[in-house]
This record gives C-alpha cells, sequence and structure tokens, in this order.
C-alpha cells in the first residue's frame, strides 16, 4: 500500500510547550481522506492527536482544517492529491485561521464563527401567525435557499477570509450567508429589517472585499461571498438602503464603473462612490484615501497616465451583459441545485469551482 | 452543579426537538451533547421524512405500510400515533422554517420511498437531516433563555438516587476534562444508535451506543435488539451511504451479469422493496457468486433523468464523485448492504418513559418499538421528531409536580476514578485495535445472514473483548479534548450493546425482519411474534425476558413485496 507523511501541526496548551510540527507515515489507498490518514496516525501511533471528526462524509462539518495551506475538510481531501499539492510532497497539516487554537487540530469555533452566526439573528422571524397548513411559496425560491441551507458550518470561509483578517469584527462569510437564508426566504418578515442592520454595521455586508477565499475554500458550494452580494443587490435595488458607511454608493460606483469602462477602472472607484470627483463630499475623503491609491499606483494596479485618461470604454459586450441582468425579471441565480438544462452538453459541474465559475464577468477585472 | 427540570443528553433532532418541547411547556431545559448539536448524525439523513399530508393519502395507509415493514415486530398503538401525527409535525418544522421541497403550486411537494405505498415523503434536495437539524438548532438559538446549551459535553454515566429514580447524569466537559453532575428532575436520553459496532457502517464515528449502554447499566431493559438494518445500497470498504433517495427517483439494481435481480426477489415494488428484502436479494446475489468480484452489485442511477438527478440527488453525485470515483449520472456505481440502523434500543412506551423513574428515551437510542423487525426508510427522521416531542412534553409535565430533588457526588467520584485508573494503565492493547476487531468480526457474523454456530462465536470473541477491554491502554494523558479518554469510555458502551445484539439474536430462534437465520429461515409467530427484553446481570450475559407485540388493527400476514 502507498505510504504517505503527514505533517501534523501541534498545541497542547497544558504541555507549556510551543507549538510545533509532528511527521506521522502512515500506509492507505490514495483516494481515502486526509482524516483516514489523520485517524490511522491516532489509532497507531499516537492517540493525543486531536481533531473534531464525525461523519467522514463531508456532512457534519467538523473536520475542518488547513491542508497545504488551504482550507477544506480533512474528510473531503484524498491522500493522493493532498500529495500531489503538497511541495515537497509531505502532506501539511494544521488548524483553520482565524479562530484561535485550543489543541492540536481544534479550533474554537464558538469564540468566532458561532458568535458570529448568532449576530445574523439566525432563525425564521415570520410576520403573524402562520397558516393553517403550509405557506405557498414559489418553488424556486425554496431551491434557491437551499444552496446557503447546504452550508454545513465547518468554518473553513471563516479561516481564510481576508476581510477578517484586517476587521476581526467582519460578521463574515459563513454568517452572511446565513443571513441570506432569510432574507430570500418568502417566509421571513423582516427582510428590510435584516437588510438595513446589516447594511448600517461597518463590519456587515460592505466590509467584504471580494477576495473570493470564500468561494475557494467551501466545500459544499455556498458561495459565500456570492450570497453577500445578493445581501448588497437586494439591500441597494429593492430596498434602497442607503448605509452610513457608503457602502452603497461605493457598489453603485463599483458597477456603473464596469458598466462604462468594460473593466474596473480603479481610479475613478473612490471618487464615484462619494458622488464623482467634483462632489464636496469626495474631497475629505479623497485626502483620507490618498493611501489607497498610492499603494494602487504602487502595485501597478493604476498607472497614473491611466488615473487620469480614460483609456477602456465598455465594450457591447459587457454592455450586452449589463441590459440582460438589468431586464431580467427572475432574481434567482443559477445555483447548485437550480441547474442547467438536461441537454445541456456543458452542463455547470457540482463543485465548488463551479460557484466561481458563475462569476467570470466579476473577477475578470481584478485579473 | 447545574439544576434543571429537563436535563436533555444528545442533541440530533430527537434530543432538539424534545427540548424545545420541553422549554414550551414551561420547563427549565439544558441540552448536552458530545459534539456541537448540527455535528450530530441526524444530519446525515439523506432521504427524506414521512407523513401522510396529502388529502389523498390516510395515517392508515402509512400506518399499515409501517406494521409491514416492520415484520408484524412493531407495536402498532405506537405505529398509530406517530403517523396519525405525522402530518402536523411536518407542518410545525415548515414553519419553523423548514425549506421543504415544492410542488409546482408551492405546496410540500414528495418523493416515493421504499416499502411505501404512496409518494409521501418529504425532502429537502438530499439533505434533509442536515436543513431539519440546522432549523431546530436556529430554534435552540432562538429560545437561548429557556434552553441552556451544554455543547461538547461527554456524558459518562447515569445519575440515581436511593430509591433507583434517575436524577441527571454525570458528564465531563470535554474542553478541559471538568466532571459535573447534572441534576434534573426528569432525564431524556437522546443520544442516537450504535453503528459503530459494526465495520463498515454508514453511521458517524459518534454513534457508539453510549445511552444504550449507559440505561442499562442502571437497569433499563433493552428491546429488539438483534434487529440491525442494513441498507442495500453502501459504499465498500468505507460504508458511506447512497440514499434510497436514488431508488425512489427509479434508479435499478443489477448483478454482474446485467440482471436486474429483484424481479426475482420482489417482483412488484422491485428496487423499492422494504430494505431487509433488498439487502438479502443482493447479499444473496452476491454469495451465489453473481455479484462483482469486489462483493458489490451495481446500482444504476442514470436511469433518472440527469437534471433530476443533479437537482434531487446532488449530495450523491459529490459522494460518488468524492469517495467512489464515480459520476453516477452517467455510469452505474458498486455498493452492497452495510450496516445502517439499529431498530432496538431502550424499552420506552408511547411518551418515551422507560422502566427507571425519571428516565425517558427518544429516537434511535429508544426502542418505542415502531420499526419492529425493519424500519421504513424515512420513519426514522418522524420517530425522533415525534417521540422526541412526546417524551419533551412529559417529562416537563413530570417536573411540574415534583418537589426539588437531590443527588449524592459520590457518583462523580467514582467515574472520576475510573477515569484516572484508565489513564493510568500500561501495557494493555490499544482500544483502537479492540475497537476494530469488534467491529469487523461483527460484520462478518452478526450481518445479513446468521447462525447459530457464527453467533455462538460471536458471542465469545465479544466476551474476550470486554475482558480485554479493562486493560486496555491510552496514549493521551491531558485534560484538555483529551479524545483518547472518550474513545476508551465509548469502546466500554459499544461492547455492552454487541453482546446484546448477539444475545438477542441467538435467542431469536426464526427469522423475521432484519433478523435472518439460516437455521431458522421462516417466520414463526406462534412462538416469536414477542419482543425480546435483556437486562443487565452484574457481569454475566444479559438477563433474557420477553414481552408482548401491541397489536390493534393489523393481524400478521405473509409478507411479499
Ligand atoms: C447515512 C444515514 C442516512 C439516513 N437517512 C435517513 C433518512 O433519509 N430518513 C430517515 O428517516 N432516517 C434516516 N437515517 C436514520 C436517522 O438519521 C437517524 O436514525 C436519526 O437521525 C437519529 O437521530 P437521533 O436524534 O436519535 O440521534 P443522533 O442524531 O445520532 O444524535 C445523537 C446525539 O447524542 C449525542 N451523544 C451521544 N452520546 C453522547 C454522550 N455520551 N454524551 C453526550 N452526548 C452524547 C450526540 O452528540 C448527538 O448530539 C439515516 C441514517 C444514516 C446513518
Ligand atoms: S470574499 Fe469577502 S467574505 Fe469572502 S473571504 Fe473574501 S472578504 Fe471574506
Ligand atoms: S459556507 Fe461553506 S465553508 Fe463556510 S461554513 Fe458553510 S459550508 Fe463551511
Ligand atoms: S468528518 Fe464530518 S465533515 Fe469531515
Amino acid at each position: 500500500m502507498p505510504e504517505y507523511t503527514l505533517r501534523i501541526r501541534r498545541y497542547s496548551p497544558e504541555s507549556g510547550e510551543a507549538a510545533h510540527w509532528d511527521d506521522f507515515e502512515i500506509d492507505l489507498d490514495g483516494h481515502r481522506s486526509v482524516l483516514d490518514g489523520i485517524l490511522q496516525a491516532k489509532d497507531r501511533q499516537d492517540g493525543s492527536i486531536g481533531i473534531r471528526c464525525s461523519c467522514r462524509a463531508a456532512i457534519c462539518g467538523s473536520c475542518g482544517v488547513r491542508i497545504n495551506g488551504k482550507p477544506n475538510l480533512a474528510c473531503h481531501m484524498h491522500l493522493d492529491k493532498a500529495c500531489e499539492d503538497a511541495p515537497d510532497g509531505v502532506i501539511v497539516v494544521e488548524p483553520m485561521g482565524n479562530m484561535p487554537v485550543l489543541k492540536d487540530l481544534i479550533v474554537d469555533m464558538d469564540a468566532v464563527h458561532w458568535k458570529k452566526m448568532r449576530r445574523v439573528t439566525p432563525w425564521l422571524l415570520p410576520d403573524g401567525d402562520p397558516p393553517e397548513r403550509e405557506y405557498i411559496v414559489a418553488p424556486e425560491s425554496m431551491i434557491d435557499i437551499t444552496q446557503t441551507m447546504a452550508c454545513i458550518q465547518c468554518g473553513a470561509c471563516v479561516s481564510d477570509c481576508l476581510s477578517m483578517e484586517v476587521d476581526p469584527l467582519f460578521i463574515g462569510p459563513a454568517a452572511l450567508a446565513k443571513a441570506y437564508r432569510f432574507v430570500g426566504d418568502p417566509r421571513d418578515g423582516q427582510h428590510e429589517e435584516r437588510l438595513r442592520d446589516l447594511a448600517e454595521d461597518p463590519h456587515g455586508i460592505y466590509d467584504c472585499t471580494h477576495c473570493f477565499n470564500c468561494i475557494e475554500a467551501c466545500p459544499k458550494g455556498v458561495a459565500p461571498m456570492s450570497q453577500i452580494m445578493r445581501l448588497r443587490r437586494i439591500a441597494s435595488a429593492d430596498h434602497g438602503i442607503e448605509d452610513r458607511n457608503n457602502g452603497y454608493r461605493h457598489e453603485h460606483a463599483f458597477v456603473k464603473n464596469i458598466e462604462k469602462n468594460g473593466l474596473l477602472h480603479e481610479a475613478d472607484l473612490l471618487p464615484d462612490s462619494y458622488g464623482g470627483k467634483f462632489h464636496p463630499r469626495a474631497v475629505p475623503e479623497l485626502v483620507t484615501s490618498l493611501p489607497v491609491i498610492l499603494r494602487a499606483l504602487q502595485r501597478g494596479k493604476v498607472t497614473p497616465a491611466g488615473a487620469l485618461l480614460h483609456k477602456h470604454k465598455a465594450s457591447k459586450e459587457v454592455k450586452r451583459i449589463f441590459r440582460d441582468v438589468h431586464d431580467r425579471e427572475e432574481r434567482y441565480e443559477l445555483n447548485l441545485y437550480v441547474v442547467g438544462e438536461e441537454e445541456d452538453d456543458n452542463p455547470p459541474s457540482m463543485h465548488a469551482d463551479a460557484a466561481g465559475s458563475q462569476l467570470p464577468a466579476e473577477r475578470s477585472p481584478n485579473q | 452543579m447545574p439544576v434543571h427540570d429537563v436535563l436533555i443528553i444528545g442533541a440530533g433532532l430527537a434530543g432538539q426537538r424534545a427540548a424545545l418541547a420541553a422549554a414550551r411547556a414551561g420547563a427549565t431545559v439544558a441540552i448536552m451533547s458530545k459534539v456541537h448539536p448540527v455535528r450530530s448524525h441526524s444530519n446525515a439523513a439523506a432521504g427524506g421524512i414521512n407523513a401522510a399530508l396529502n388529502p389523498d393519502d390516510s395515517w392508515e395507509s402509512h400506518a399499515f405500510d409501517t406494521v409491514k415493514g416492520s415484520d408484524y415486530l412493531g407495536d402498532q398503538d405506537a405505529i398509530e400515533i406517530m403517523c396519525r401525527e405525522a402530518p402536523n409535525e411536518v407542518l410545525w418544522l415548515e414553519h419553523a422554517g423548514v425549506t421543504f421541497h415544492r410542488s409546482a403550486e408551492g405546496k410540500l411537494g414528495t418523493r416515493a420511498f421504499g416499502g411505501a405505498s404512496a409518494a409521501r415523503t418529504y425532502y429537502i434536495a438530499d439533505i434533509t437531516g442536515q436543513a431539519l437539524l440546522h432549523v431546530l438548532y436556529e430554534q435552540l438559538m432562538k429560545h437561548h433563555e429557556q434552553i441552556d446549551r451544554y455543547e461538547e459535553w461527554f456524558i459518562t454515566g447515569l445519575a440515581q438516587d436511593d430509591e433507583g429514580n434517575c436524577v441527571g447524569a454525570i458528564a465531563r466537559n470535554i474542553r478541559d476534562g471538568a466532571m459535573e453532575l447534572f441534576t434534573a428532575k426528569s432525564t431524556i436520553l437522546a443520544s442516537g444508535g450504535a453503528g459503530q459496532c459494526f465495520k463498515p457502517t454508514t453511521n458517524a464515528l459518534i454513534c457508539t451506543g453510549d445511552g444504550i449502554a449507559q440505561a442499562y447499566r442502571i437497569g433499563a431493559p433493552l428491546m429488539d435488539m438483534e434487529m440491525i438494518q442494513y441498507h442495500p445500497t453502501t459504499l465498500q470498504g468505507n460504508g458511506i451511504l447512497i440514499t434510497e433517495g436514488a431508488r425512489g427517483e427509479g434508479a435499478h439494481l443489477y448483478n454482474a451479469e446485467g440482471e436486474r435481480f429483484m424481479e426475482k426477489y420482489a417482483p412488484n415494488k422491485m428496487e423499492l422493496a422494504s430494505r431487509d428484502v433488498v439487502s438479502r436479494a443482493e447479499q444473496t446475489e452476491i454469495n451465489e457468486g453473481r455479484g462483482f468480484p469486489d462483493g458489490t452489485v451495481a446500482l444504476d442511477i442514470t436511469k433518472v433523468p440527469r437534471k433530476r438527478t443533479l437537482e434531487a440527488l446532488r449530495e450523491i453525485v459529490n459522494i460518488g464523485r468524492d469517495f467512489a470515483g464515480v459520476d453516477i449520472t452517467r455510469e452505474p456505481i458498486r455498493i452492497r448492504p452495510g450496516c445502517h440502523y439499529i431498530m432496538g434500543g431502550v424499552k420506552a412506551d408511547i411518551n418515551g418513559a422507560t422502566s427507571i423513574p425519571g428516565l425517558y428515551a427518544a429516537g434511535e437510542v429508544a426502542c418505542v418499538s415502531v420499526h419492529g423487525g425493519n424500519r421504513l426508510g424515512a420513519n426514522s427522521l418522524l420517530d425522533t421528531l415525534i417521540f422526541g416531542r412526546r417524551s419533551g412534553e412529559h417529562a416537563a409535565a413530570r417536573a411540574a409536580g415534583m418537589p426539588a430533588i437531590t443527588a449524592s457526588r459520590a457518583q462523580v467520584r467514582d467515574q472520576e476514578r475510573e477515569i484516572a485508573d484508565l489513564m493510568n494503565r500500561s501495557g494493555g492493547r490499544r482500544v483502537s485495535e479492540i475497537r476494530d476487531e469488534l467491529g469487523t468480526m461483527m460484520n462478518e457474523k452478526v450481518a445479513v445472514f446468521r447462525d447459530h454456530a457464527g453467533l455462538t462465536e460471536a458471542h465469545e470473541v465479544v466476551r474476550r473483548l470486554k475482558d480485554e477491554a479493562r486493560f486496555a491502554t491510552i496514549d493521551d494523558r491531558g485534560t484538555v479534548f483529551n479524545q483518547d479518554v472518550l474513545g476508551a469510555l465509548e469502546l466500554g458502551y459499544m461492547l455492552d450493546v454487541a453482546e446484546c445484539i448477539v444475545v438477542g439474536a441467538l435467542e431469536r430462534r426464526e427469522s423475521r425482519g432484519a433478523q435472518f437465520r439460516t437455521d431458522f429461515p421462516k417466520r414463526n409467530d406462534d412462538e416469536w411474534l414477542k419482543h425480546i427484553d435483556l437486562s443487565m446481570n452484574g457481569g454475566d450475559a444479559p438477563k433474557v425476558s420477553y414481552s408482548p407485540v401491541t397489536i390493534t388493527k393489523w393481524e400478521p400476514q405473509e409478507r411479499t413485496y
């Protein structure tokens, strides 16, 4: 049987020792999971290795870890694949990020993940008494929110959320995806209140930086970032919520900018967010944002010439996409449960990356 | 020492439903689980939940299917209650926020399931259990003022007063190893099944029969323990389940010769016959050399329209891809019967009460018995919810009329000592070794086909493993997340449960439901239309007694599909 080496990050608060790495040799077929590997090491070599696990089938959400630096479920990653991805063939397993480590691979989900979950009032708040029988709702609406119901609360998205790294108070991808589960649920009676709350909170829906990490991390295709973007669209378009934090105008400026230029024209984005370069509100804000613009210049994201001259003009294709979206009445989006036609030669694949590939238009500007 | 009216052990569907019902009845409630509640094994239920909610369906039809599915071992009074109350329960869930699949008119929609005479299974794609569990947890968070949650606490034993009443439980805080006595006027066991006694199994690693053994150890009788369901469609090797929803949606079974073999065994219901029938058919094909070399037959889901599969069976599309490397929308997948569910458990009445005053049991840990010899698909979630709710209500009512109770901390000290001993041992076999030997042996000798010789041998092995477990050793000596200690305690529970399964199977000298004895291949109503009850008998094998099956409307008939 093939052999693999697991390098596990160990930490025991009782030992008084600093965190360190231990290597374990295991022999298992390559199609078995990293979790199977860890359990073999635990069974045969060291019973004190700490990892939460239960279902072994990517359903219970217990075994979130980082494998070779990337968040995933240990039971959802094959050993052969993990070995391929490892720089020197040694599979590196460490606890998830953005949450305090309790022991070895076990993190304090309650202090971070669940606390944030409770922040979004995570239960249905219907108006009035329930009907005698079931609520009658469009079948698509239930399928639509089933994508967020598919969340197993594993924390993989939280682990690598860029905004949360910078702002630990950010409500974060999993909890905001949960919020969409209610905002998208026609039985809930507090859509506007929920959205206003999440928009006004400086750590709310406008605190996400579009980094896509959560979409890549999620083993269940929940695509938290897409849910956050939908919350923003519904907040602004359906409820006209203009938040104190300027997130709404920033969002609008972003969209208008792409519609106009075809690509994101970053130099215009900030002033546009504040009502255009010559709007009085823009002046102090531009001054405080100067470091951002300077950094953008440094990283070559904005060239001085580009900042001044509008080189890009939106192609017909981009304009057409915008027209299509504006004209679309239905807001249900293609998701893992609303899939292409049977005859599709190229149906959307059922993997998390399908969720990413739904969004090429949003992603390409930054490439 | 935390004090509550009602203490609930386990936070799967049964436990959470009980907590909500008890809180609604005005009790102070604690709910405790060794894993975070949403990690409970209920989340694995893919297929759905049964209820005769359609105007053209009836609870009597649901009840009859259940009675027949149970091979007439189910208690019909309990089955009637379950099926009668099912429609309201499903509506309650819908009102609480469950995102059930809808028909085109926006009403609740159904799918077909095995052993049922109407399509009465309600579902959420193929994440039914997960969606139910997460919505109930939403409700637990909502009612946090009445319900205290103790997440990642491990119950090590039930507490009793001098009169033998159950007065709570002793628990270990997994985070720091502290032991605590939780007292309560009523205690509800909702700690799930014991599939880990078998290897492989569809059950999660946490399904180690803790509650069954803990109740048994304080004298509660267990019932129907021989009835272990082998699910017809599990993956070879790791035992992961392919939901019955696949067959409900129209998938077929073939042997290696390309024959749709169910034609021989259940010409009417074909793949949708009862699980015991389908599992036996598969095992017969495999044993007689018509399976594939790896001991499997083929499940062909390509018969189901691709769009429908992607929409309604997405989870098994993922499972096929991730755990078997097969695209089930394009090719058949190899499956075999695998250990899935324990019909037996702690003997409980229709209100969840066990024979120990103050102790209730609901869900897979309990045996009411609504499943008898064989559980129908999508009836277990229903069982957890109906009897979870009923025991929550009754436990709260019992507590309401009671003065404060007292419990002695001596029991905590006993358990502390036991754990200290365990940590100081050296030189014995590893816990994991004993566990693996037990599971592999049970899956060989106490599986779909059983006989006297095999069962006798199985009993000897379990007795030996019990001796070895007393000296088994572990590595971790710490207090924070010491999973090694918990593993050793769980092994003890599994061995008690395994012994009861084997003794029950040896005792029942007939074939009924999931129990097929090759040496007694016929059902024998004259002698065996009765439950086998097992009680703890010191350190010896359990004591056997019998109790009658309750029959209301449906006299036993021959069972064909
Ligand atoms: C793969 C799979 C698919 C299934 N599909 C279906 C289906 O489609 N329809 C259907 O009706 N049924 C299905 N079932 C069966 C059904 O899921 C279970 O029988 C049911 O969910 C059991 O629920 P429960 O609440 O009794 O226990 P569980 O959900 O198992 O919960 C047990 C709880 O007890 C806690 N616990 C256990 N021991 C201790 C301890 N020592 N200390 C503290 N806490 C403890 C656990 O942490 C957990 O919270 C399926 C089962 C499996 C394995
Ligand atoms: S896209 Fe937003 S929510 Fe998702 S990881 Fe990045 S910053 Fe966090
Ligand atoms: S959104 Fe995905 S990654 Fe995040 S907690 Fe839920 S399942 Fe895990
Ligand atoms: S063990 Fe359940 S998700 Fe990995």
